[in-house]
């Protein structure tokens, strides 16, 4: 009898203790990352770290602008790309698609959700470089590898757009089918229905999709850097190769430990990494979650 | 005018959903015209000779076997953590506690940081402990990424359990740590599916690897041998100039592909399993 | 209830039509509907003629159909395929169903009041001028009258006139039942359906909705869906009982709720099952 009080004191505790744990591995990994790179922070001004695009790691220069720009360049297009065919796929499926339709769609985007980064690499070096630097290319720039911003876009647009519909589609059916029917039987078309009303309704939710997705494009690694060219000039135009952050840490982990300093610069673009997702993270998830919660 | 608005809109979006069909299909395509002349008995079954990068002879083995051992030890590691927190959340703390609901929000923040950061960071750790780039550092790396992706499938499931389940054993005596067997039991459908997605997830990832697992042309028989593993034979091997070595990357490259089509197959099986047994 | 199934086979079912028809002018007819819901015989030869400016209340216990049957009045169950609807529904000369006419404009004629109050996310005044709107009705000066006269219409005018670009969903129940009245009204529709529309009320709300039907059938025919007898009996002019789907009696109020003609009716007035 005492035994099985015993284990069961022993299981509360150790299960209570893993999930303080849990919450303690994500300040943690803050922790970690911000203490590494403090040198950087101290031996530099943060303007200079992060507007000035001059990267000579061997002179102990870091100015991280060049990569925080192809950063932003790639996930400005890759959510440009990806977010009207994302919000027209998820509005055909929650108002217009039948059931059977929906069923047979859904493994479709959990097929594209689930394959790798790399793979999605692979193909973007297999079809999207070569078609930009042979066939797009030309009829806009004198010269492109293909390896460019718009490689990266694409190739990213890709990844995050099951992501958007996935959640796009949830925050759709959250709605209540009153009120569709209240429109609809004012006679209201089912396109007016969902411009005026349902589209109104999930404008919070769809705001925080974006957020999530642009979260998960910064974040990207392995796919974009087999296809964005890691040159470290500013892009100047779409055909141009670019550096994103996550790149540069993925490509320089080897050299870190030789140079003094680009230890600690490394780090500090994955501590940016990390701050700015957290954050972006955070307040989608709270905005999706309070919707979650009003359906109800 | 009315109606020319919506067909043209509806004719958009069945365009749009197409196009994402499209484009499935034909990233399947490619992989697997790639990658099927070269996956030949010889690829699957040896380890590449001559150096992975110039050697012309061999296959894969190692990064088959590599990234078998590294997600088999992740998903132990992360069982260990991932299972009892969402038991503890579910069933022991109240469902909607304020405690449950903040390690809930945790576990979200950690499920979206992307993969390059657990690597950096899980680089960190193993330079703090003296370790070199191993088959352990790999594990630990991908042990975090795929922890918040374990804990919140789990999640789900558990809270499907009802409240009758819940009782049942207690009023026939049982602890709260019996009950929990229990539980566990009913939902294991549930947690099977979470592994199936973790592991599709992590064998897949190569930003995790990268600086924690190392790569080698051997299999690794200790943990702190490095590891060779798919995403990185692919990434590696890519860009060789020599071609058989090109073909070891679309070989590696299709066979991660078709592991990932099996376990999202047995995910909505498990899945639809457990609905059935909801009921 | 078990009980009762026999009987329905040994009694069919009395439709007074021929009687009734005669002393009042019909604005839809049904004539033969037949409904089938995921394979569900749901409802069975449904024929009724709905009076106009009239309020029919039609009667049942639950689960035997007339929200279906309300539904089908103004088209509701087109996008929902796994809904099969055959027979003939007429409004005035018009089929509802006909291929060549469009469910907006079916819908247009009717206004529906739903069982909980279902305010669009917008502010008040959005709400009501939200109809007119979809019909082209732009200029501001035209939409605020109409807006103005629907809310006077269903008394809510003095209670929203100051605050009318504020969120509708900030009113209270009662006044937001109200305000989709209102807006139902707006479209100028023919009928006014009512699915078991005062039930979320509370007994106060109830009574001022159950007021403004009285003071609409002046203009509309009015058909509602009552779960209480008791509103039924306050209200109605026409009745109509339906059970397991079908349509078993039909007529005055008085007629059907002191003489009923069916077994059926006078065994659920009695309250033998509800």
């Amino acid at each position: 009898m005492n035994l099985r009080l015993v284990k069961d004191k022993i299981a509360r505790n150790t299960m209570m203790g893993l999930s303080l744990f849990s919450i303690l591995v994500l300040l943690l990994i803050g922790v970690v990352l911000f203490v590494y790179s403090l040198p950087t922070f101290t031996d530099n001004n943060t303007f200079k770290l992060l507007f000035t695009s001059n990267w000579k790691p061997f002179k102990g220069e870091f100015g991280f602008g060049t990569f925080i720009y192809s950063t932003l360049y790639v996930t400005f297009i890759a959510i440009m790309l990806a977010f009207p065919p994302a919000i027209l796929c998820a509005l055909y499926m929650s108002e217009y698609a039948s059931a059977t339709v929906r069923r047979f769609f859904s493994p479709v985007i959990d097929l594209l959700s689930g394959i790798p980064p790399v793979i999605y690499g692979v193909w973007g070096t297999l079809t999207i470089v070569p078609y930009i630097s042979e066939k797009l290319a030309p009829h806009f720039v004198d010269f492109s590898t293909g390896y460019s911003v718009l490689a990266g876009g694409v190739v990213l647009a890709i990844m995050i757009l099951p992501l958007i519909v996935s959640i796009l589609i949830e925050v759709f059916t959250a709605i209540p089918a009153e009120i569709r029917e209240a429109s609809l039987s004012l006679g209201a078309t089912k396109w007016q229905t969902i411009k005026k009303v349902i589209i109104k309704k999930s404008l919070p939710g769809i705001i925080a999709t974006v957020v999530l997705a642009i979260s998960r494009a910064f974040g990207e690694t392995i796919a974009v850097l087999m296809v964005c060219g890691n040159f470290t000039d500013i892009p100047k135009s779409i055909f141009d190769a670019c550096y994103p952050l996550p790149a540069l840490i993925a490509n320089n982990y080897g050299e870190m430990m030789s140079i003094p300093g680009y230890e600690s610069a490394l780090m500090f673009a994955a501590f940016l990494l990390f701050i700015i997702i957290v954050i972006f993270n955070g307040i989608s998830r709270l905005i999706l979650y309070r919707i979650k919660k009003q359906s109800y | 005018m009315k109606n020319l608005e919506e067909r043209i809109i509806k004719a958009l979006m069945v365009f749009a959903s197409v196009t994402i069909l499209m484009v499935l299909l034909y990233i399947l395509y490619i992989i697997i015209s790639k990658g099927l002349p070269s996956l030949t008995w010889d690829m699957v079954l040896k380890n590449p000779s001559g150096g992975f990068y110039l050697g012309k002879e061999g296959g894969i083995l190692n990064a088959i076997i590599g990234s078998l051992m590294l997600i088999a030890g992740s998903v132990a590691i992360s069982m260990c953590v991932s299972l009892p927190v969402v038991l503890y959340l579910n069933f022991i703390r109240k469902k909607d506690s304020r405690f449950s609901n903040v390690v809930r929000f945790a576990f979200d923040i950690l499920f979206g940081i992307p993969s390059i950061v657990y690597g950096a960071f899980g680089f960190m750790v193993m330079i703090y402990f003296g370790l070199q780039a191993s088959l352990l550092g790999g594990i630990i790396a991908v042990s975090l990424l795929i922890i918040p992706i374990m804990a919140r499938s789990i999640d789900e499931v558990a809270g499907s359990v009802t409240q009758d389940m819940i009782e049942a054993p207690k009023s026939l005596g049982a602890t709260k740590y019996e009950t929990l067997k229990v539980i566990v039991r009913q939902i294991s459908p549930g947690i099977t599916t979470a592994i199936l997605l973790s592991v599709g997830r992590g064998i897949g990832d190569a930003a995790t690897v990268l600086f924690t697992a190392g790569y080698t042309d051997s299999i690794p028989v200790s943990p702190m041998q490095p590891a060779a593993t798919l995403p990185l034979a692919i990434f590696f091997q890519l860009s060789s100039p020599i071609e058989e070595v090109q073909n070891r990357a679309y070989a590696a490259a299709l066979i991660l592909t078709i592991i990932i089509l099996l376990l999202s197959f047995s995910t909505r099986y498990f899945g639809r399993k457990m609905s059935k047994s909801k009921l | 209830m078990r009980d009762l199934s026999n009987e329905i086979v040994m009694q069919e079912p009395i439709t007074q039509f021929s009687k009734v028809t005669d002393s009042y002018k019909t604005h839809l007819s049904v004539d033969n509907l037949n409904v089938h819901i995921y394979g569900k015989h749901i409802l069975k030869n449904v024929n009724l003629h709905i009076p106009e400016k009239q309020i029919t209340c039609i009667i049942g216990p639950s689960g035997c159909g007339k929200t279906t049957l309300l539904r089908c009045f103004n088209r509701l169950h087109d996008d929902n395929s796994e809904v099969k609807v055959s027979g003939n529904i007429r409004i005035g000369s018009e089929d509802i169903y006909g291929s060549k006419v469009e469910a907006t404009h079916i819908r247009k004629k009717m206004g529906l009041l739903a069982q909980r109050p279902t305010v669009l996310p917008m502010s008040i005044y959005d709400n009501v001028a939200y109809g007119p709107r979809l019909y082209g009705i732009k200029k501001r000066r035209k939409v605020y009258e109409i807006v103005k006269h629907q809310l006077q219409a269903v008394g809510l005018w003095e209670e929203v006139k100051d605050r009318l670009k504020s969120p509708a969903v900030r009113l209270s129940i009662g006044q937001q039942q109200r305000l989709c009245l209102a807006r139902g009204l707006a479209v100028e529709p023919e009928m006014i359906l009512g699915d078991e529309a005062t039930s979320s009320l509370d007994p106060l709300a109830s009574t001022k909705i159950e007021e403004l039907f009285l003071k609409l059938k002046e203009n509309y025919s009015i058909v509602l869906v009552t779960h209480t007898l008791r509103q039924a009996k306050r209200i109605a002019d026409y009745v109509a009982f339906m059970y397991l789907g079908e349509m078993i009696e039909f007529g005055k109020a008085d007629d059907v709720f002191n003489r009923p003609k069916h077994k059926l009716t006078q065994q659920y007035l009695d309250g033998s099952f509800s």
